[in-house]
């Protein structure tokens, strides 16, 4: 595909150590895009270790009826914060980390575009879990309206949710940012001969992924800032004593939040299409279809918000546009996840860890689109609508949908950056340990919530009690089988084990392993040419 | 480091020029979400969901005199609201159709003047649709002088077709405090 040979590319590397800061000042001050891939991606792991420790307090609450560890107001906040790290913390930096390791190198540019800002993006993001974090130690607690902050309740809480929406303000414009280098990136930066449609999918996805940020972060920006002003300055945008309406606010935070879902999802989907073909040794299936299937997705997202709000008292006529719009979103997708089966057909496939987590992302990302399909229908949503099915649809597509695609990017691709291959039992004792936990948790929940059970409470009627404990011991060991994930990459890390040759995956076409592993500090700065 | 083939000046000014460019989509979507704002009221206004300050219309019904309904009266203060607030009255019975009149009193107790916005709400829910207001101190902001006592008649008739299972209707007024506007 390259004409590049490793002595080009590590040509000059040592040249540009020199003179730059080292220890921590290396880390803050840096414009490396692999550095700044490399925080992003730590600072995501972090923030999934701290909502997943808010997880699995909801869950030791939930263990039995009753209260017995927290009281309700901790346990809301608890709820809330969970949702809102895992969102903007967890999910989304890490496919921003993604992006900043890989697209450079797979469109065989030298860095991102505008390298500075791209230490702005990340740099902002500590302050702003910060923030999040010490809302709970604020008086009046945390905040505890749900991660959908739906006033009129997020008129009421304390000053934490001031924090909050500080907090989403500064990682709305971190995102932007982020969104504004990966577009100018791949739009400007590809080497020559690499065309839009001869672009790897992952670019595709995030390409997209980086305009639905552009068009929506700012709406959220703007809705929280309302909410901020309903609740100091007087104004009444959803108040309904000045006028205003509470239920506006959802349709504002939708027609983010929904765009916001395939956001989370689209550079899931982009991993996969990249580690699905090189593990069954074919080219992607229907490469110009899975191009159009994601912009199909992207812009069916911006018409289809009102799904989350069925309950609203909408007129008929809507209800019934969004319901159709919704079930319409099933055709792009089911494209895409026909075209990755199609890919596996008759593949020579084997099955290292990274394929493992990408059949686990196919099998339970469907699942939990089939569900979303179930949630689609009105009338059945009605009867769902803040049930613990609605929990276990969402975490079916966000936690064995991105969560899994992002464990199968890291295992696939950090032979690459650290030089090092990782530990194929210890990654497929994670694996079969992640999915079977995963189901142990969240697939009672769909019996749960179709038997009733409201989702953000704290106590729940006894009928309920055997799921919940079961789900709960789920839980706790998901939660503990990420531990082997920590221990698996860091003996990368620290070079426990075997040494990584250039292209570890034999099947394998992109640029990146045309470069030595450890892929050097400095990358294609003399470009590539595709043929 | 002169020698870096970092990005020519050429693609270093189309990415200027693309940075611009999307850097005003994003100013443009931020004030896109403030602009959704006035654009559901117009969408509210031109499909009447949301009139609760205009009078209903009633056309000229029939009183149904075979049913007598319940209507209960409650009051509520948004609270921190130093008013007092309560029907004349905590119920009156009416017959579909009827023309009825009621009286709230409410008394700011503070030593300034205070501007308030009366919220109806109905239980139960579906009772909304047979409410009929002719007039009603809710359609426009009210403002007290400091310990005033004021009465405000609400008129209002239930619809006949006010469904059998419903025997009894509550209509209940929260006043909030229009913030910002008590100065004034």
């Amino acid at each position: 595909m390259s004409t590049v040979t490793p002595d080009q590319l590590g040509h000059g590397h040592d040249d540009h150590a020199h003179g730059h800061p080292t220890g921590i000042m290396r880390w803050v001050t840096t414009t490396n895009h692999k550095d700044i891939g490399t925080m992003y991606l730590w600072f995501s792991f972090t923030m999934f270790l701290v909502g997943g420790c808010m997880a699995l307090t909801i869950r030791a609450e939930l263990f039995e009826p009753g209260l017995q560890i927290v009281n309700p107001e901790f346990f809301n906040s608890m709820t809330t914060l969970h949702g809102l790290i895992m969102v903007f913390g967890a999910i989304m930096p890490a496919a921003v980390g993604f992006a900043n390791w890989m697209i450079p190198m797979l469109i065989g540019a030298p860095d991102m575009a505008f390298a500075r800002m791209n230490n702005w993006s990340f740099w902002l993001l500590p302050p702003a879990a910060i923030l999040l974090v010490t809302s709970l130690f604020v008086p009046g607690g945390g905040p505890s309206a749900g991660w959908t902050m739906y006033p009129p309740l997020t008129i009421q809480n304390g000053m934490g949710m001031d924090l909050t929406i500080f907090a989403i303000h500064i990682m709305g414009a971190s995102s932007i940012m982020g969104s504004i280098n990966i577009i100018t990136t791949i739009l400007n930066l590809r080497a020559p001969g690499m065309t839009l449609m001869k672009m790897p999918l992952f670019c595709w996805a995030w390409l997209i992924t980086a305009y639905l940020l552009i068009a929506v972060m700012p709406v959220l920006a703007g809705a929280v800032t309302m909410l901020l002003t309903d609740r100091h300055f007087g104004t009444s945008f959803f108040n309904a004593a000045g006028g205003g309406d509470p239920v506006l606010f959802q349709h504002v935070f939708w027609f983010f939040g929904h765009p916001e879902v395939y956001i989370i999802i689209l550079p899931a989907f982009g991993i996969i299409s990249e580690i699905l073909p090189a593990f069954s040794r074919k080219p992607l299936f229907g490469y110009a279809s899975m191009v159009y299937a994601l912009a199909g997705i992207a812009i069916l997202s911006f018409i289809v918000w009102a799904h989350h709000m069925f309950t609203t008292g909408l007129p008929t006529a809507g209800l019934l546009f969004f319901m159709y719009a919704t079930m319409l979103i099933a055709v792009p997708t089911g494209v895409k996840v026909f075209n990755w089966l199609a890919t596996m057909w008759r593949g020579s496939i084997t099955f290292e860890t990274p394929m493992l987590f990408c059949l686990g992302f196919l099998f339970l990302f469907t699942l939990g689109g089939f569900t979303g399909l179930v949630l689609s229908i009105m009338p059945v949503d009605i009867q769902l609508q803040d049930t613990y099915y609605v929990v276990a649809h969402f975490h079916y597509v966000m936690v064995a949908g991105s969560l899994f695609a992002f464990f199968a990017g890291v295992y696939y691709w950090i032979p690459k950056w650290t030089g090092t291959m990782y530990d194929e039992r210890l990654g497929k004792i994670h694996f079969w340990s992640s999915l079977i936990s995963f189901n142990v948790t969240f697939f009672p929940m769909h019996f749960l919530g179709l038997a009733g059970m409201p989702r953000r409470i704290p106590d729940y009627a006894q009928q309920f009690a055997d799921w919940n404990m079961v789900a709960s011991i789920g839980a706790f060991w998901f939660g503990l089988s990420q531990l082997i994930f920590l221990y698996a990459v860091l003996k990368c890390i620290f070079h426990k084990g075997e040494k990584a040759p250039a292209k570890p995956w034999d099947g394998a076409t992109t640029l990146e392993w045309t470069v030595p592993s450890p892929a050097p500090y400095h990358t294609f700065e003399t470009p590539p040419v595709i043929k | 480091m002169a020698a870096t083939p970092t990005p020519a000046t050429g693609a270093r000014a189309a990415n200027r020029a693309l940075l611009k460019k999307l850097v005003v989509v994003a100013a443009v979507m931020f004030g896109f979400g403030f602009a959704l704002i006035p654009f559901y009221d117009q969408i509210c206004r031109a499909t009447g969901l949301r009139n609760i300050d205009q009078a209903d219309e009633v056309a000229n019904t029939q009183v149904d005199t075979s049913r007598t309904i319940r209507v209960e009266l409650d009051s509520n203060l948004q609270p921190g609201l130093r008013w007092t607030f309560a029907p004349e009255q905590p119920f009156v019975t009416v017959h579909p159709g009827e023309v009825k009149q009621i009286l709230y009193r409410v008394t700011n107790t503070t030593d300034r003047p205070v501007t308030g916005q009366a919220i109806a709400s109905y239980s139960p829910q579906n009772a909304a649709l047979y409410f009929k207001k002719l007039e009603c101190f809710c359609f426009t902001r009210q403002t007290i002088g400091p310990h005033e006592t004021r009465e405000m008649p609400v008129v209002f008739v239930l619809d006949p077709k006010l469904p059998h299972d419903m025997p009894t209707v509550s209509l209940s007024y929260t006043f909030f405090e229009v913030e910002g506007t008590s100065a004034g």
